[in-house]
């Protein structure tokens, strides 16, 4: 099993560890609801180093990546973020990434942790069948990646640097602490405002103690204090972002996901664009009607919790099935994600799920549950 | 926390307090940490008759669902309604905040459960 270049920093915390990925990775350091409503009030410092990062570089390598990519990835900047899917020939998601522009010829692809090996045959196999001149190299190990998220954390980060803070959504910037390399974007996986930075695992120790000088970590009135998986996945939740194995699969269309943002379908038009794997068969699905599911928010009455594979139903009938769910801590009743079909999703439908010895009552609600206030 | 030696303990991370034939039930720290934040707790009615090896409660937390078995066979006298208003006290302290009492009608099942070092040797490592 894999351990995070945070490991000691985990321990030293008290997290409760669990394996996730192949990796040893904190669910929670304190109870998770804590740490969810730190995220939304204060700030949170999570520990993202399972995820994988992926450099590709070279005379083809935005060629590369437009055809892996369902968006356009020719006309990013360099210093600008791309949330995207890498989709398989049917139009089913091999998963999620962000693409960071690092130069004209070198990106920097971050994936799902359970998807990463697969991703990296991927990649190769695609770059090979067209004699690519790409250089992929696995960054995972060699670096970490933390996230900080949460209303105060940019004006905590404005205090180490004054750049930071006047990045745009989905740019990064590029910092140099004596001689290593911080990638610091403003982008996230929790509603919230924040930061994700990619650094060289040797220099998390001090990376942190300058990140959080200010942050008070350990004491009562804490800025900032480290979170684990358990509320980032509640975050996500009731921020409507999709979890590959949950709301994203293999055998989910992407085009059911309602991220439709992210799929370009009139890539390849100009010359020299490719096109993308998978786009043959949404357009195809677009063709025909689009796709026949739809990704819906459920609130939920009482205090049972949907959980994944769940039946949805209609008037008593199935109609579809729960990805995710949580007892929303921000909300304080139950939230779920589901498929439902696409003329059964309309927001303000009576809905039940069934979770086997009792019947969750809900309502179809517009997707986020949450937004951050401005 | 350290593991309670004035009860016994089931492989299904139960405990078990005897007093005469009034039996106490409730949750273990291993099990506690592992569901995380406990959410919800709905506990059978008392009057309720269990077989031992029946399942007396199910326990939501922000992970998962589970159910909690009873070691013995008899009838759900008393329920901890605590728990109901504020499911988190089995967070805090899973071997003060009980689930349910049983009036037992037959305590053979204690026989199968564990005292608190073989728990925490065998169980919950």
């Amino acid at each position: 099993m894999h351990e995070s270049p945070l490991h000691a920093y985990h321990i030293e915390h008290g997290a409760q560890l669990v394996e996730y990925a192949g990796w040893h990775m904190p669910i929670r350091y304190t109870s998770i609801q804590e740490e969810h409503h730190q995220v939304r009030t204060s700030g949170g410092l999570f520990d993202v180093s399972h995820m994988g990062r992926v450099k590709m570089s070279g005379l083809h390598a935005k060629r590369l990546l437009e055809r892996l990519c369902s968006r356009r990835i020719g006309n990013m900047t360099a210093g600008q973020c791309r949330y995207s899917m890498v989709c398989n020939e049917h139009g089913g998601v091999r998963d999620d990434v962000i693409v960071n522009r690092m130069e004209e010829d070198e990106f920097l692809v971050v994936v799902n942790a359970s998807n990463r090996e697969k991703l990296l045959t991927h990649f190769e196999e695609v770059r090979k069948a067209h004699e690519w001149k790409v250089k992929i190299e696995d960054q995972t190990m060699s670096t970490a990646m933390v996230a900080l998220q949460g209303p105060r954390v940019m004006d905590m980060i404005s205090k180490v640097s004054s750049e930071i803070p006047t990045l745009k959504r989905y740019r990064f910037t590029v910092k140099n602490l004596l001689v290593l390399k911080l990638i610091v974007s403003r982008t996230g996986y929790t509603g919230e405002d924040g930061v994700e930075v990619i650094l060289p695992a040797k220099a998390v120790g001090m990376a942190l103690k300058l990140l959080l000088k200010d942050a008070n970590v350990d004491g009562a009135e804490a800025l900032v204090r480290p979170i684990g998986l358990g509320a980032r996945d509640t975050l996500r939740l009731e921020a409507g972002m999709p979890l590959y194995g949950h709301e994203l699969g293999e055998d989910i269309c992407a085009l059911e996901s309602g991220m439709n943002f992210a799929i370009t379908l009139d890539k390849g038009q100009t010359e020299g664009e490719e096109r993308f794997i998978g786009q043959d068969a949404l357009e195809k699905i677009m063709a025909n009607g689009g796709p026949a599911r739809t990704l819906v928010g459920i609130a939920c009455q009482g205090k049972r919790t949907p959980r994944q594979d769940m039946p949805v139903k209609i008037d008593g009938s199935e109609v579809g099935i729960v990805t995710s769910g949580c007892m929303s801590p921000t909300l304080d009743k139950p939230i779920a994600m589901a498929y439902l079909p696409a003329d059964q999703a309309e927001v303000g439908t009576t809905v039940e799920i069934d979770a086997g010895r009792a019947m969750i009552a809900g309502e179809i609600v517009p997707l986020p549950f949450y937004k951050a206030p401005n | 926390m350290t593991t309670p030696s004035d009860r016994v303990y089931s492989e299904t991370h139960e405990w078990h307090q005897a007093d005469g034939n009034i039996v106490t039930v409730g949750l273990t720290r291993h099990a506690v940490d592992a569901l995380t934040d406990v959410t919800y707790v709905e506990t059978q009615p008392t009057d309720t008759e269990v077989g031992a090896g029946d399942s007396i409660a199910e326990v939501e937390s922000v992970k998962t669902t589970s159910d909690v078995y009873a070691a013995v066979s008899g009838t759900i006298i008393e329920t901890n309604a605590a728990l109901e208003e504020n499911p988190g006290l089995l967070n805090e302290n899973p071997y003060e905040h009980w689930l349910v009492r049983i009036k037992a009608s037959d305590l053979s099942g204690l026989e199968s459960c564990v005292d608190a070092a073989t728990y925490d040797n065998d169980y919950a490592s």
